[in-house]
């Protein structure tokens, strides 16, 4: 294993580091190098340890009581120091509120570049690190490869698979590091009310927009979703301006990924259909036979939501009877 | 507090781009541009904090590659004090880290400020790194994605929403904070304040004007390729005499393809 050809992974939550790892070994062992995991925090151990078993060679543990909770400050200066002192080639940081500035402000201090949100990334033939993200306003997707190094990119979550945890030795370092006091102070956390449930990890999804009138009318698509053993999502207007959902699919909102969407009373709009890209078989119900969701859909049916969903809801039942 | 600057970017309208079908190419040379959505939301609250703190000037910054008068007449309008563009056909391809350095150093030209105040995201390449490159360079503490904000005496306050919880950070002046839609509904300005707009200056510089090492302008990034997305969909209409018939074909469809569990 070569010098400086390290692949690095950060996130401070726990699953992304994980399907970082998965996505980090792949790229790893394309180009012949170590991969790593940076774990920052307090009592950090045992999951520094874990990590090991998901496809890190190595853990760069920095275990203290000043690092229990994200602090943007402490994490960067150590971050910083790691990899200035250990010269990791890629860097694989975890796009989260906190772990997306921690990227920028890490490839500022570092004078490189940065690709962020890549939800496909891979080494192409010429040995390249190519990442993907989507770009003006889901009208396009941008290849990028890096001119500098270290390569800084930032993952969304459930971009990619979790690992399956294996038996498998790596080592663990201890270092013992601190951080500069910092100017900002968290002073107050409250817990948020999230769906248990992600919509990423749903494997049928069915889906209104504005074409859904009154927000009881839900149960039309609890109903046909509950048929489907899948989950209910929205576009943007639904959740933004009537509040009747607390999230949304699309460019701004959730990039699902389920087997099937059905799309009812959605136009179809760009930003919209940039989050379901990578949905197997895409269902589009609109009275509008013009709506642009049926150029991007597998199945069309011009017609009334009102009319279709509960007609096919019965007709599923009755077949997979 | 004296003095807020705001970065604002001149963006593609991605709403109004075209793609040419033949070889999935944006065409954005002819795409109109306007004020990038969440930088009008930090011009706002600017002028919101301008509005409860008497004697604070409200500044904006602008770094293009093109002509941005109508961008920054409109942010006179919604009640900036002065703006600042810079203005170079040599930043035609700078990346996040180039911009940065050019907002940095316009700035710091631009004079004393207690707080800096970006969009979480620009409209069109929605990268979301300019702003904490910005504080980076300025060695500025930060908040990000701000949905509420005040200034307490010496600090800021904001509060963000996290994956799964609500936090309010605090952070000592000068500081940078990027802020979400959500955080106003940002004002259309009367006519009167177009008019009284009117008499407002726009400083223009050029890249020559500023104290930035051209070495650190060369784009860090390489574009393998920016294209339209493929669409691969089979594009079938279910059709019938009957929503029945419809719905019937449909489930059987799904079926066939594997798509519904049993
Ligand atoms: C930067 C940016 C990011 C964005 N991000 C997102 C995003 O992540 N997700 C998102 O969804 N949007 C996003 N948007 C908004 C997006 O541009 C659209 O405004 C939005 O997706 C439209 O929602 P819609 O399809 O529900 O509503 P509309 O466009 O109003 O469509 C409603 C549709 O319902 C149909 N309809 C009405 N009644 C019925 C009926 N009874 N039966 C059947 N069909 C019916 C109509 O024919 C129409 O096609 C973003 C916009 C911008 C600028």
């Amino acid at each position: 294993m070569s010098e400086g050809k390290g692949v690095w992974v950060f996130s401070e939550n726990a699953d992304l580091t994980l399907e970082m790892l998965g996505k980090g070994r792949e790229i790893a062992d394309k180009v012949g190098a170590e991969l790593a995991a940076v774990v920052i925090g307090s009592n950090a151990a045992d999951w520094a340890n874990e990590l090991v078993k998901y496809g890190a060679d190595k853990v760069y543990l920095v275990d203290n009581a000043m690092f229990g909770r994200f602090q943007a400050e402490a994490y960067l200066s150590v971050l910083h120091n790691l990899v200035v002192n250990y010269k990791p080639e890629t860097v694989l940081i975890g796009s989260t509120k906190n772990g997306k500035p921690l990227a920028a402000r890490l490839a500022t201090r570092l004078e490189v570049g940065c690709v962020p949100d890549c939800s496909r990334l891979g080494v192409d033939e010429k040995g390249r690190l190519v990442g993907e993200r989507i770009t003006y306003g889901g009208n396009a997707v941008a290849k990028l490869t890096f001119k500098t190094k270290p390569q800084i990119v930032t993952v969304p979550s459930r971009a990619f698979e979790k690992p399956q945890p294996k038996k498998r030795s790596g080592q663990v370092v201890k270092l013992d590091l601190k951080a500069e006091q910092a100017k900002t102070e968290v002073v107050e956390t409250k817990p948020l009310e999230t769906s248990s449930v992600r919509i990423e990890e749903a494997e049928a999804i069915v889906s209104c927009g504005r074409g859904l009138e009154k927000k009881e009318d839900r149960v039309l698509l609890d109903e046909l979703a509950a048929v489907l053993c899948g989950q209910v999502g929205c576009s943007r207007p639904l959740a933004e301006d009537r509040k009747w959902f607390s999230e949304w699919v699309g460019l701004s909102g959730h990039k699902v990924k389920p087997k099937l969407y059905i799309a009812c009373g959605i136009s179809g709009v760009i930003q919209h259909v940039a989050g379901i890209r990578d949905a197997k078989v895409v269902v589009a119900i609109n009275k509008d036979e013009q709506a642009p969701i049926f150029e991007v859909a597998d199945y069309g049916v011009v017609g009334n939501l009102y009319e279709i969903l509960p007609a096919l809801k019965e007709a599923l039942k009755k077949q997979l009877q | 507090m004296k003095r807020i600057i705001v970065c604002l970017k001149q963006a593609v309208d991605v709403t109004q781009l075209k793609v040419d079908p033949a070889t999935r190419q944006l065409i954005t040379a002819s795409a109109p541009r306007k004020m990038s959505d969440f930088d009008k939301n930090a011009l706002e609250e600017a002028v919101r904090l301008k509005e409860k703190n008497a004697g604070v000037e409200v500044v904006t910054v602008t770094v293009a590659s093109e002509e941005a008068k109508t961008v920054l007449r409109e942010a006179l309008a919604m009640g900036a004090d002065k703006a600042y563009v810079v203005n170079d056909a040599g930043l035609k391809d700078v990346d996040t880290l180039g911009t940065a350095h050019v907002l940095a150093e316009a700035i710091k030209k631009a004079g004393e400020f207690d707080l800096v105040l970006c969009g979480e995201s620009s409209l069109d390449s929605f990268s979301g790194l300019v702003g904490s490159r910005v504080g980076e360079l300025l060695s500025l503490p930060q908040v990000t994605s701000a949905r509420k904000l005040s200034v307490e005496g010496d600090a800021v306050v904001g509060e963000r929403t996290l994956e799964d919880s609500i936090e309010t950070v605090k952070a000592k002046l000068p500081a940078l904070v990027t802020v979400t839609r959500e955080i106003n509904q940002p004002r259309i300005p009367s006519l009167m304040m177009i008019m009284k707009a009117s008499k407002k200056e726009i400083v223009t510089w050029t890249l020559a004007d500023l104290a930035v090492d051209k070495a650190k302008l060369a784009s860090k990034i390489e574009v393998v390729e920016v294209l339209a997305p493929k669409t691969e969909r089979k594009r079938i209409r279910i059709t019938g005499e009957s929503v029945a018939e419809i719905a019937d074909k449909l489930a059987k469809a799904l079926i066939q393809e594997g798509v519904v569990k049993r």
